[in-house]
């Protein structure tokens, strides 16, 4: 199909990583239903900051979902400073591209994921400079 | 298994229009302005063809004018319209909410111009009554313009109640057609219906043809200039091929019409019925006076898009109102005119069916349908919140 790439339609017809989890120390939720995409990334991180294992749900469209499972596969494994440096662009790439109105699907999976190692921060009582996190509350792509 | 399930937005051609098409590619190929008699034998049959369709809808032969398709019928109708209104200082114009873009983008257009548009409140079944059409009605009134019935949520409006109403009190009376024409039973005379819109594509004709109906007396303002084509109201040597199939669907549309209808009727209750058995979904559109081969559903806490390619990859091709299918970051206005909250208008999915449609792929339907909405709300957080009673559902 010409609306989305190969890599695309394989993230989202197999999504990887998705449901929930129950043993998660760090939780993200971006997005709202007026805008018609919410998604939500669960961390296990582990004492060595090592994100041990991911998972994500995801309401939206179909670039949305395959973002998101994208941006779990991109951070799978890697360090807590790994995530927090993913770009929105490096999801799209790693997709093969998303057309120009899906471009904010992956700002949502970078989003997403920042919220969720905020949580973890916060949990775990370490500190960080709030500047370099988003405003979770504000929807970036919505008026 | 492939089931096309996406005729509103176009159909297949049927053989009867393809083989109606073909002489006039190879053996009558002649230009109907020009003098001589190969010209002169196209000519014949373009009025032959504009004969059978002006029949078809109860129509005197000269009020059938051929253009592109229904934009550009829809196009010239209210400009028209609006144009003989201005002479006598009428510049406001009626219509609805929910009507096709052809229709009111046009409508934008004249606002800015200085026309006052009205557009009526379609409630939450999606329809209007010829009452709201009454009330709304003013002595600088020019046109109203409603659709026969709608492209999304398949509505059929109360057309010969309305035009009665524009009779009574004088004003043009416009309808968008386009999904009605081939569907539903069209009689302009007996409607009172004073411009009229329809597109072949949309009952197995070809694509880039339609007919603009004016009754005779209704000024028209050309929109496209050039040649004295369409008695010099539409310019462009006549697309004959495409003339000469429109008519040939329209009139094998019209003639099985019935048959067609208690086919799709059934068929379209059964996967409505089957349906609505999932929770926390809702039929939209009348359900009552509807399209016979429309179906059209919202599932809260899923997102049309992904629902669509989903169908699509199990071979269901269907259609969605949601923001994602546009490019757009709002979802379908007729969605929203029909009250939806923004949440819910996104989780939409059109299915539309010709007569060709089987009852075996309505039963693939009904399996395919509710397994892709439960994937999709397993996987979606708003659902989960909804289901622990963190938000509440908005469909019960």
């Amino acid at each position: 199909m010409a609306l989305y790439s190969e890599k695309v339609m394989d993230h989202f017809l197999n999504p990887r990583n998705v449901g929930t989890m129950e043993e998660a120390n760090g939780v993200g939720e971006v997005g709202n239903a007026k805008c018609g995409d919410i998604m939500k990334i669960y961390l296990d991180i582990d004492e060595n900051q090592i994100i041990r294992d991911v998972k994500f749900e995801t309401f939206g469209c179909g670039s949305a979902i395959a973002s998101s499972s994208m941006a779990t596969e991109l951070i799978k494994g890697q360090p807590v400073s790994e995530a927090l440096a993913l770009t929105n662009k490096a999801v799209t790439e790693a997709l093969g591209g998303l057309p120009a109105h899906k471009i904010h699907c992956s700002v949502l999976a970078e989003e997403a994921i920042k919220a969720a190692v905020k949580d973890y921060y916060d949990r775990e009582g370490i500190e960080y400079d709030p500047a370099d996190f988003p405003d979770e509350s504000a929807c970036a792509h919505c008026h | 298994m492939e089931i096309y399930a996406d005729n509103a937005a176009t159909t297949k051609m049927s053989k009867t229009a393809i083989n109606a098409m073909l002489p006039y590619m190879e053996e009558i190929y002649g230009n109907p302005s020009s003098l001589h008699t190969t010209g002169q034998i196209a000519a014949e049959h373009l009025l032959d063809a504009r004969e059978r369709i002006a029949k078809c809808i109860g129509a005197e032969t000269n009020e059938i004018y051929f253009t592109s398709g229904g934009s550009e019928a829809d196009n010239q109708a209210i400009i028209s319209a609006a144009k003989n209104g201005a002479k006598k200082n009428k510049k406001h114009i009626i219509s609805t909410a929910f009507e096709h873009h052809a229709v009111l983008h046009t409508l934008n257009k004249l606002e800015k111009e200085g026309f006052e548009i009205e557009l009526l409140s379609v409630g939450k079944t999606g329809t209007v009554t010829a009452e709201q059409v009454k009330e709304a009605i003013r002595e600088d009134t020019c046109l109203v313009t409603i659709m026969y019935a709608n492209n999304e949520i398949g509505s059929i409006l109360p057309i010969s109640e309305i035009g009665a109403v524009c009779k009574e009190i004088g004003v043009t009376f416009h309808t968008d057609a386009v999904q009605a024409a081939g569907h539903v039973h069209i009689n302009v005379k007996e409607q009172n219906i004073d411009l009229l819109s329809l597109s072949a594509h949309k009952f197995h004709g070809p694509k880039g043809i339609g007919v603009l109906y004016a009754r005779k007396g209704i000024l028209l303002t050309n929109i496209i200039e050039g040649g004295g084509q369409e008695r010099g109201k539409r310019a462009g040597t006549e697309n004959i091929p495409a003339i000469m199939g429109m008519a040939a669907a329209l009139e094998e549309a019209v003639n099985n019409l019935d048959k067609n209808s208690e086919k799709l009727t059934k068929l379209r209750d059964k996967l409505i019925s089957g349906l609505s058995e999932i929770p926390h979904s809702t039929l939209n559109g009348d359900p009552v006076n509807r399209l016979p081969g429309n179906v059209h559903f919202i599932f809260e806490g899923i997102e049309g898009e992904s629902l669509l390619l989903l169908l699509d990859a199990k071979g269901i091709r269907a259609s969605s109102g949601s923001a994602c299918t546009s490019g757009s970051l709002d979802p379908s206005h007729v969605l929203l005119s029909i009250g939806h909250p923004h949440e819910i208008a996104h989780g939409s999915v059109r299915l539309t069916f010709s007569e060709e449609n089987t009852e075996e792929e309505i039963d693939y339907i009904l399996k395919a349908v509710p397994e892709v909405v439960s994937y999709l709300r397993n996987m979606s957080p708003l659902w989960r919140d909804k289901v622990n009673g963190i938000k509440p559902f908005v469909l019960q």
